[in-house]
């Protein structure tokens, strides 16, 4: 309910939003959990196991109870927490894990079976039959189990990732990050001010207290002041730091505009940073434990220090008659400032014999809550046992419960620190110099006063920037708040009934103890065991007190028992945020040639190779790829066709050495090539197998133009800066890609010529321009250049144009073409083409293959020593054993065969056994009809004739083809010659 | 995880590549295989703490780099260009 006059947001606007299907109304910006709270709604979730009523716990993004799904349709999110969540006009939430509603769930007859639902039960339970884990334990226990669920349909809302640069990321704006972010923009430095809430501030908005002399929260809004008028100090909020990682680098979440009735449609949903910091200081705060005890789970059992918050911040409280429970003097500002606000507190229950008064409020020192009764809307009575032993039941419909504070020390764990037991506080503090460069001050370092955090804040900063060499002025720390922090440890009270430990994963204190007695003793065990600490919460709630009630179990300290890891991210992120711009066409970069648009326009369909998009076939007419294929390889072999080559890698090689650096990474010799002419070269690995393969021309002394195959181009040229930096530094050669800066069209068949004759400046002289020449020529005015190589077997040429004349080149090209009963032709036709002369790409040179498999092997320089030349020399790596390059030809004329298939001999059985290579490539052809294979063949070179069955397990075809050199079509050559 | 390049200063990981051990820089004199060969291309250690790794700038200026780095706290101690460290080894 709400109190009147009571919060700090009193004016803001009233608006309407539906929870589980209700219209219900709000202050515009409170958190979902305190609306429901000021409408009387108590059960805002149900548990993960046993479906039973839960309501909010805490008012921070830790909160293991009130999980909902907001929005619906696509974009539906589940698992929001109702205590992060802004309420705003139209906002639309929903209650999970239940059916129908949360308030009337079928499914809490789960709770019924609890005795057999302990901590490992699936193990225990479902162990047979075995066929039924898959089909019937497995979805049913899905089912029953679990929390929202994604709409499953493609996500629309927009997400982004955004980098960010300080000296300084100050994480957490209460007392000690607001001093420390003071501190440090006072002195100049670049600050980061990162906060996870809706407005910085931290407890100080959350406790009725002063600060140099002022109610806290006006304090905070003059320090924001003074911050916003900084030009080198950026506040972030609603940006929770997720992870700490190397080098000063922090994950962030931003919620940008989950919080906005109608957001700007340009906004992302969510933004994730990666913010690259010299220095940090981790203000994170710390996190109220619970006391576990039968019923602590219900509806209406609250942290003590979440109850200020909504009383303070939002003004409603839960209910109109409080119990309050603690084990330190924190607790007890609960039971003060609720009875101020004129709610009825019923007693104020400390476990402490020495604890003080609360004026006003009944008292019961060194006495524990035993229980928690009601009915499924929570809290009704509360149980107690005095000091003298005495039990009494209280009547009362909201329990506050402090077991003391835990340093929020997540962050110090992500770089493998391991925290620290303080016994003083009962709890972990961060390891010194857990994060390099990341100093931890305040309540997350176990500093528990106000005034200790202004000092601690304002001390971190100075400390960071005289580590940046910066002197920081002494701030002024104002008087604050500055009691001791008394308290002694309390984590579970002995007692009939369910005592619950993680709320959210459903685990009680007998979990806990099973596991301790089936010897589940290490953390780790225990944790995997009974689940504790693996809800999306990650046991920011339980983890301390499981670790105690275990240690107890098995007669250990805390710190002999250890703790688990904590890892990042510190609240959950959504895929979205993390991959934000990487969905569809933002999955890899595009990368479009020259001749894109003409290709498309002429209605090629594109194929990927590496990131470029190249036409598969220019289909006339209703022509299927094969129908194409073939008329265009037809079209080459008859007349002339075109082809963009300009996605070949191309890298200009420049310098003295120049031709002794090829003659190094390549397994061929370069350095006998003349001027004016174009050799094929083969490249290795460093282990011996081919690398890649391509054209090199050499256009002068010092200058050579070498190509790679389309998608190795990157590694190819990553590879040949290693060799030149790493291997031959002193050598005088320098590498550049000029991939992009030339277009680059192959013009093949018997009228190529008579192509170029009329496009080339002054006409093509034939005679000058043997197999394997390259030079300059000029197209109307234009500086290109001009090969004499094929892919194709046919009288063939390259022309390179500057790039920017590629479009048009590529027409003009295409135009005269066609004139002469040719035209252009894609990818398909080009493979086909290729497979007949038995030329080879990365289908065959696919990583596992050497010189001698492909019949290069005496290619391998005798004389000088090249990449990969001894490794070549392994024994294994060469011999009738190896798989070596052939052709296939089907026996039964027509019958397709298929790339992937494996080739056994006549008569053997088609298993692995038996297998004696496979097949790399199958195209159409129209030199022999029907279709032709290039593959692998163990001692293949040897069985050229013999006949051997192609055996595709994967499509379920088998058939028989003859061996062939691996040239099929013109082994002479005499058509490329032309 | 941030680098410093030599020649760019400290960069993201996003612009490097990595390709492996440092010991890629001592490649052997001789063409024939050997138990110095089989070494130099197989045979790494697997260090908690000190490793010298041979990585690229490869989004940025290009360069090679050896980079010293502690394979158990992450932190980066030295970035040297692999040409320099090529040539104090005398290699042609």
């Amino acid at each position: 309910m709400r109190l009147a006059g009571k919060g700090r947001n009193r004016d803001a606007e009233e608006v309407r939003f539906r929870f589980d299907g209700r219209e219900l109304r709000g202050r515009a910006g409170e958190p979902l959990a305190a609306a429901l709270m000021a409408q009387g709604v108590r059960v805002m979730g149900r548990s993960f196991k046993y479906h039973r009523p839960r309501g909010v716990m805490t008012a921070g993004s830790e909160e293991p109870n009130a999980l909902v799904t907001v929005g619906r349709g696509a974009g539906r999110e589940p698992n929001v927490r109702a205590t992060v969540q802004e309420v705003h006009a139209g906002l639309e939430a929903f209650g999970q894990n239940a059916w129908p509603l949360v308030d009337f769930d079928v499914m809490a007859v789960n709770d019924l079976f609890a005795p057999v639902l302990g901590a490992g039960f699936y193990y225990k339970t479902f162990m047979w039959p075995r066929r039924f884990w898959e089909k019937v334990y497995e979805p049913a226990i899905r089912r029953a189990a679990g929390l929202g669920a994604l709409s499953g349909e493609h996500n629309p809302d927009p997400y982004e990732k955004a980098f960010a640069f300080c000296d300084l990321l100050v994480i957490g704006a209460g007392p000690a990050g607001l001093m420390a972010a003071l501190t440090a923009g006072r002195a100049g430095a670049e600050v980061i001010l990162a906060d996870e809430g809706v407005e910085p501030g931290g407890r100080l908005l959350s406790e009725d207290e002063t600060v140099a002399g002022q109610p806290a929260h006006v304090w905070v809004a003059t320090a924001l002041a003074e911050l916003a008028a900084m030009p080198n100090v950026r506040v972030m909020t609603r940006t929770t730091v997720t992870g700490a990682y190397d080098q000063g680098t922090y994950g962030a979440l931003e919620r940008v505009s989950g919080h906005l009735a109608s957001p700007a449609p340009e906004l992302p949903r969510e933004c994730f940073w990666r913010i690259s910091a010299k220095r940090a200081v981790l203000a994170a705060g710390a996190l109220e434990r619970p006391v576990a005890f039968a019923g602590n789970d219900r509806p209406g059992v609250m942290m003590a220090s979440a109850l200020r918050s909504y009383l303070h911040r939002w003004g409603v409280v839960p209910g109109r008659s409080a119990v309050v429970f603690g084990n330190n003097d924190d607790a007890q500002r609960t039971a003060r400032d609720l009875a101020a606000a004129g709610v009825h507190v019923a007693a104020m229950v400390d476990a402490r014999p020495d604890a003080p008064e609360v004026p006003g409020v009944p008292t019961h020192r060194g006495a524990v809550v035993t229980g928690a009764a009601g009915g499924r809307q929570g809290v009704e009575a509360v149980s107690l046992r005095l000091e003298d032993g005495r039990e009494e039941r209280l009547a009362a419909d909201t329990l506050a419960v402090s077991g003391g504070w835990n340093p929020t020390v997540h962050l110090t764990c992500h770089m493998n620190g391991r925290p620290v037991w303080n016994e003083e506080i009962a709890a972990f503090v961060p390891a010194e110099g857990a994060v390099p460069g990341l100093t931890p001050a305040g309540a997350c370092a176990g500093v528990f006063s106000t005034r200790g955090c202004l000092e601690a804040g304002a001390r971190a900063a100075r400390e960071a920037l005289a580590d940046l060499g910066r002197q920081a002025p002494a701030a002024e720390v104002p008087e604050a708040e500055d009691a001791p922090y008394r308290l002694r440890p309390l984590w579970a009270v002995e007692g009939k009934g369910r005592a619950w430990l993680d709320f959210q994963n459903d685990v009680t204190v007998k979990d806990v103890k099973l596991a301790a007695r089936e010897n589940y003793r290490s953390v780790e065990h225990m944790k995997r065991y009974t689940t504790q600490g693996m809800a999306p919460d990650q046991g920011k709630n339980s983890n301390v007190a499981a670790l105690a009630v275990l240690a107890d179990a098995t007669g250990r300290s805390i710190p002999e028992t250890g703790t688990t890891t904590f890892r990042p991210p510190y609240v959950p992120v959504s895929i979205a945020a993390m991959g934000a711009g990487a969905q569809g066409e933002g999955f890899a970069p595009v990368r479009h040639t020259t001749s894109h648009a003409a290709s498309r326009a002429r209605g090629a369909p594109m194929v990927e190779a590496g990131l470029w998009y190249r036409p598969s076939y220019f289909p006339q007419g209703d022509e299927d790829w094969e129908a194409a294929c073939r008329r265009e390889a037809r079209m080459v072999r008859a007349a002339v066709g075109v082809a963009d080559v300009s996605t070949l890698g191309k890298i200009d090689v420049q310098g003295a050495d120049a031709a002794r650096f090829l003659d190094f990474v390549y397994a061929n010799t370069f350095s006998t090539l003349k001027p004016g002419r174009v050799r094929y070269g083969l490249m290795l690995r460093e282990d011996g197998h081919v690398m890649d393969d391509g054209t090199t021309a050499r256009f002068g002394e010092d200058h050579f133009v070498t190509t790679t195959t389309t998608a190795a181009a990157g590694e190819v040229m990553a590879h040949l800066e290693w060799v030149r930096q790493g291997l031959c530094p002193a050598w005088d050669v320098r590498l550049i890609s000029v991939t992009e800066q030339w277009a680059q069209f192959a013009v093949a068949g018997p009228k190529s010529a008579e192509l170029l004759d009329g496009l080339i400046d002054g006409g093509l002289d034939k005679s000058a321009w043997p197999f394997m020449s390259c030079g300059p020529v000029t197209v109307q005015g234009i500086e290109g250049r001009l090969f004499r190589i094929s892919f194709s077997g046919e009288e063939g040429y390259e022309i390179a144009l500057p790039a920017r004349y590629g479009a048009a080149l590529f027409e003009e090209l295409a135009t005269r073409a066609e004139a002469l009963g040719g035209g252009p032709y894609g990818m398909e036709a080009l493979n086909a083409l290729r497979v007949e002369k038995g030329f080879i790409t990365h289908a065959e040179i696919h990583g596992r293959t050497t010189a001698f498999d492909i019949g290069m092997g005496r290619m391998v320089s005798a004389k000088t020593d090249c990449i990969g030349k001894a490794a070549a020399s392994r024994e294994g790596l060469s011999g009738p054993e190896r798989e070596q390059l052939v052709g296939f030809r089907p026996v039964e004329e027509g019958a397709a065969m298929s790339a992937g298939a494996h080739v056994f001999a006549e008569g053997a059985e088609a298993v692995r056994e038996n297998d004696q290579g496979y097949v790399t490539s199958v195209a159409p052809s129209v030199a022999f009809g029907g279709w032709l294979a290039l593959g692998f063949l163990r001692d293949g070179r040897a069985r050229h004739g013999e006949t051997v069955v192609l055996v595709d397990h994967l499509r379920g075809t088998r058939v028989r083809a003859t061996v062939q050199e691996p040239v099929q079509f013109d082994p002479e050559g005499g058509r490329l010659r032309g | 995880m941030r680098l410093r390049c030599p020649l760019c200063g400290e960069r993201d990981r996003r612009e490097f590549s990595y390709k492996g051990a440092a010991v890629a820089l001592d490649r052997p004199a001789t063409e024939d295989w050997s138990a110095e060969w089989d070494d130099y291309l197989h045979n790494r250690a697997n260090p908690a703490g000190e490793t010298r790794d041979l990585w690229q700038h490869a989004a940025g200026c290009g360069a090679w780099l050896v980079v010293t780095r502690d394979t158990v706290t992450h932190a980066v101690t030295e970035v040297a260009l692999a040409r320099d460290a090529a040539r104090g080894k005398g290699a042609a």
